[in-house]
């Protein structure tokens, strides 16, 4: 398996779970995702990359994408991460100070407590997600 | 002298396999296992790079990648796009790449849309950031023989390794 995406709701928060590896091959499938969530109404989307296992530029891209799209309709982006691995690509990229990034799940679904980057998490009543949209 | 030389068409498929194939190599030499996440990140950019480049410019030739491990496990991936397109992804200094928070300095309203190529952009700027930032010993020059540029990165090998070399 090379890339699995999973969508749930908590929290008012759209989640989606990543696993494998996101690279040139595979981060167009996660593009398209989120796309589809956002089209489905979601605003405030955590990506969780904790079970993600490679993470390149491509999928870089796709994330930075994802935030500008959401914050475009007044959504927000926030990434789960507590792998060091991943966290020292988004220093070297200097990324670490675009995402609003939290240690794990239950940390950026607590309302922001914890979190590292430049938002401010607001999570939705309705959260947004689109129930087409988040099968796995 | 290559250890291991790989060719491959230009399919963002085939670069995982170059990843897989780099880190065993750079295993098998003895590398010291807390730098393959960055040969697997390096070869992974790099011929990444490549693909794009062939892409972008119609170009079925395959991407090459050689693997050596003389006095260090050194890594050569090779294009054969245009040279002016190729070194105009060349690997400047760190400190000039874009400030990556100025990408997001739009007002609501007008990025509901992100361009393809705006993204497409980012993810270019972050490739050579990675690079830069990643691979100590790192070069782009004109490759040795036809069109395109060679990307060569090289880690050290573990002193006193059986075989060649080891003075790294």
């Amino acid at each position: 398996m090379e890339l699995s995406l999973s969508a749930r709701d908590a929290e008012g928060y759209l989640i989606l779970d990543v696993a494998g590896e996101i690279d040139v091959y595979t981060a167009p499938q996660l593009r398209e995702r989120l796309i589809a969530l956002v089209e489905g109404g979601a605003r405030h989307v955590i990506v969780n990359l904790d079970r993600v296992e490679f993470l390149d530029s491509t999928g870089l891209g796709v994330l930075v994408g994802a935030l500008k799209r959401l914050r475009g309709v007044g959504g927000e982006l926030f990434l789960a991460c507590g792998q060091e691995r991943l966290l020292k690509i988004f220093r070297i990229t200097g990324l670490d100070r675009v995402f609003t990034m939290f240690p794990s799940v239950e940390a950026a679904t607590a309302g922001g407590q914890g979190g590292s980057g430049t938002g401010t998490p607001a999570p939705d009543a309705d959260g947004g997600a689109d129930p087409a949209a988040s099968a796995g | 002298m290559p250890t291991v030389r790989l060719s491959f068409t230009p399919a963002p498929a085939h670069v995982r396999t170059a990843r897989l194939v780099g880190v065993a190599v750079a295993r098998r030499a003895g590398v010291a296992s807390e730098l393959f996440d960055e040969i697997r990140l390096a070869i992974g950019e790099a011929c990444s790079r490549a693909v794009a480049l062939h892409r972008d410019h119609s170009i079925a030739d395959l991407v090459e990648v050689a693997l050596g491990d003389d006095d260090r496990f050194t890594v050569r991936v090779i294009d054969r796009a245009p040279i002016d397109a190729a070194l105009g992804q060349a690997l400047g200094d760190p400190a000039e790449l874009a400030d990556p928070v100025a990408l997001l300095e739009e007002p609501p309203g007008q990025v509901a849309s992100p361009d393809p190529a705006t993204e497409e952009a980012v993810t270019v700027g972050m490739r050579l950031a990675l690079l830069a930032g990643l691979v100590e010993d790192l070069t782009v020059r004109p490759a040795d023989h036809g069109p395109g540029t060679e990307v060569r990165m090289s880690w050290p090998m573990p002193s006193g390794r059986n075989g060649s070399g080891g003075r790294g």
